[in-house]
């Protein structure tokens, strides 16, 4: 990435010969991604983030083609605020389809919601916050017949790391990637077609993207995502296999040294790196202090601006009451993750909920 | 904490004063977390700040917040984590003298917030450090630009967090509680005329009635309210002017005190103390004033001090029955 920000340093969208150095190096990175998502180069979009993409997605094409908008229950909020965006902006309903106690997508509920009037579906591949799979080859069918017109988005940003995406989206007309997710730089992401669809652009100006996404490209970002998504295709097996190993040993060994403990949507089909639990009789917000002082990295459900956490809406969505949702501990494995990482956490999480389950006081400081 | 999940424009609540906490903790290299209580503010402050409004009686939001949020739940979760004490920017001072913690009126008088203090007992002020009690919101500020902190210059934060400025009290209450007009009488019985909103009407208020001003002696003052007649008595100054408050709800920072005891009364966030004797046992009693004092709405707060030179001493303090 250094050599685009520094030596090689030009504009796409030029015509002189660092200008085609440049072009040249995303439209490589482009073919990778193509070919990665299973569609055309030239329907790859590239945008600042996946929360861009999925935006670029749902208003561009509600903005395009008003109608109805479906969406899972538990989306991230980059579609759900997007979604609400759009109803608002074009005055269209939005179907809220809900999910199971296993964190999938109710497929009867989803087909009630959908008519020949819908415009857009967008149902996630993995969720971020429990890392269940969901159902996406029965949701494009269910799609295809029930909504005929409607074209589906996926949100791959969570799914890319852990499965081949060109397989088990080939059912979405719209993909959408983040690279950091995978390894790559912040500050990329990516859309991804699989059939012609008109778009309303997000952002105004030249032409970059065939006028789907306007401004001058981030040279060096979309060269790290490409080169991230060529490393983890190539590596995912042995990551998995690995990463998964790492991460059973995590839930098996939280669950015996921790009681009244339960594995979030257990025996799901689930993205190998997540560990999410529901632990009794603690409050996430106050057990979160305790690992980060201990040096161990975790999150419960989504923060709002102030930094203060909310109670997860995946987790309601799933049934849980906020009193259960307010006991979520999400623990996310990656690239770095080692076995001494676990042991610190199987030494570390048991003894810090022990810590609030006493209740432990304080005794009064005497004066100095 | 994060307690109002509202609009917020007094200085305290919104994101941006969020984001000034993180950044000087950020100088200071203090880790910064933030626990959202907005739950428990809504249950203990703000639906009682809104029900005290439907019954004609004054709401004290920020004793609440002292008394559930920051003392209780905070002060919980902080107990909890392993902390061994709490730090307020309270203008006021807590001292260990006699084998006793005692709460005192902080060095800066004009800036004194030991009124809101009152209702700590020994457990929570063993762990609470109050550093700038000791000095003046001068020196504060002097010491906050030595040191670089963005916030030096800030305006002080304002009234109460979850009611903005551009919409005041009446258009916070108006969405919650439906305010009716009522009409503006004397002892006798006179009618002087409508008033918009009953429940906004305080025992003890001269202004924002409507009424042609007059200059003393004949200004005019509401000394009842009644919102089942929806009428708002007004009266002279002398029809406000009692000898004494009856309390209840007392706590105390130490131990009750007793019967006789000589004490000044601080009867509101920004009054003068009044002397006079505390006449009770434990919960609840009077204060006899030395000299008469205007009523006290039922609801608002009443401080107890033991006059000290090292600064004013809380006894305790109750709500006016």
């Amino acid at each position: 990435m250094g050599l685009w920000l520094v030596d090689r340093f030009g504009n796409p969208s030029g015509s002189h010969s660092v200008a085609r150095a440049a072009r040249q190096a995303i439209d490589e990175a482009r073919d990778t991604i193509a070919e990665v998502l299973g569609t055309a180069p030239g329907d790859v979009v590239f945008t600042g983030s996946g929360t861009e993409a999925a935006n670029l997605a749902v208003l561009g094409r509600t903005r395009s083609a008003p109608g109805p908008i479906v969406v899972s229950a538990i989306e991230h909020h980059a579609v759900l605020n997007a979604a609400r965006a759009a109803a608002r902006w074009c005055d269209v309903p939005i179907r809220v389809v809900g999910v199971g106690r296993d964190g999938t997508v109710d497929l009867d509920a989803l087909g009630a919601a959908l008519d020949r009037t819908v415009s857009l579906v967008s149902v996630q591949l993995v969720n971020n916050e429990v890392g269940t799979l969901q159902p996406l080859s029965d949701v494009a069918r269910l799609v295809r017949r029930r909504a005929p017109g409607a074209v589906l988005h996926t949100d791959a940003v969570q799914a890319v790391a852990w499965y081949d995406v060109g397989q088990l989206g080939a059912g979405a007309d719209m993909v959408s990637i983040s690279a950091h997710k995978f390894g790559g730089p912040q500050g990329v992401g990516a859309l991804a077609f699989r059939r012609s669809v008109t778009l309303e652009p997000l952002v105004y100006g030249g032409p970059q993207e065939r006028a789907r996404r306007a401004g001058t490209h981030n040279v060096a970002g979309i060269v790290g995502m490409a080169v991230a998504l060529a490393a983890v295709t190539r590596d995912r097996a042995a990551f998995c296999t690995r990463t998964g190993r790492l991460r059973d040993r995590l839930v098996a060994g939280l669950l015996a040294g921790i009681p009244a403990t339960y594995e979030t949507a257990p025996g799901a089909p689930k993205a190998p790196g997540h560990c999410h639990l529901l632990i009794d009789g603690v409050e996430s917000e106050a057990l979160l202090v305790l690992l980060d002082a201990a040096g161990v990295a975790a999150s419960a459900g989504s923060a709002c601006a102030s930094g203060a956490m909310e109670p997860s809406h995946v987790l309601l969505a799933m049934g849980s009451s906020p009193e259960v949702a307010l006991g979520a501990l999400r623990l996310t494995l990656g690239h770095d993750s080692t076995d001494a990482d676990v042991d610190a956490a199987l030494r570390v999480v048991p003894a810090a909920v022990a810590q609030l389950r006493a209740g432990r006081y304080s005794e009064p400081v005497e004066a100095r | 904490m994060k307690l109002w999940g509202g609009p917020s424009d007094s200085g305290c609540c919104s994101v941006a004063d969020v984001e000034d906490a993180r950044r000087v903790c950020q100088q200071l290299g203090i880790p910064h977390h933030v626990f959202n209580f907005t739950a428990e503010f809504e249950r203990e402050v703000v639906g009682p700040y809104v029900a005290a409004h439907a019954r004609a009686t004054t709401p004290n939001p920020c004793i609440a917040c002292n008394a559930h949020l920051k003392f209780d739940r905070f002060l919980q979760r902080a107990r909890l984590l392993g902390f061994d004490a709490i730090v307020t920017g309270h203008h006021a001072r807590v001292t260990w003298s006699g084998g006793v913690w005692q709460l005192r009126r902080g060095k800066d008088a004009a800036k004194d917030q030991s009124y809101v203090l009152y209702m700590l007992g020994q457990p929570e002020l063993a762990q609470l450090r109050l550093p700038v009690g000791e000095l003046t919101k001068q020196e504060v500020r002097r010491l906050a630009a030595r040191i670089g902190l963005r916030t030096a210059d800030k305006p002080d934060s304002q009234d109460v967090c979850f009611i903005s400025k551009a919409g005041g009290r009446a258009s916070f209450l108006a969405g919650r509680i439906p305010l009716g007009p009522g009409r503006l009488i004397t002892a006798t019985g006179d009618d002087l005329g409508p008033v918009d909103a009953l429940e906004l009407v305080t025992v003890g208020q001269r202004r924002g009635l409507g009424l042609t001003p007059h200059k003393r002696p004949e200004r005019r003052y509401v000394v009842n309210v009644d919102l089942s007649n929806r009428t708002a008595t007004l009266g002279a100054l002398d029809d406000l002017m009692v000898r004494a408050v009856a309390l209840r709800g007392l706590s105390w920072t130490e131990r009750p005190l007793w019967p006789g005891s000589r004490v000044q009364a601080q009867l509101s966030a920004h009054g003068v103390p009044a002397s006079g004797r505390w006449e009770g046992a434990g919960s609840s009693g009077a204060v006899v004033l030395d000299q008469r004092v205007r009523r006290v709405a039922a609801g608002q707060a009443v401080v107890l001090y033991a006059p000290d030179d090292a600064g004013d001493i809380v006894a305790g303090g109750g709500t006016a029955a």
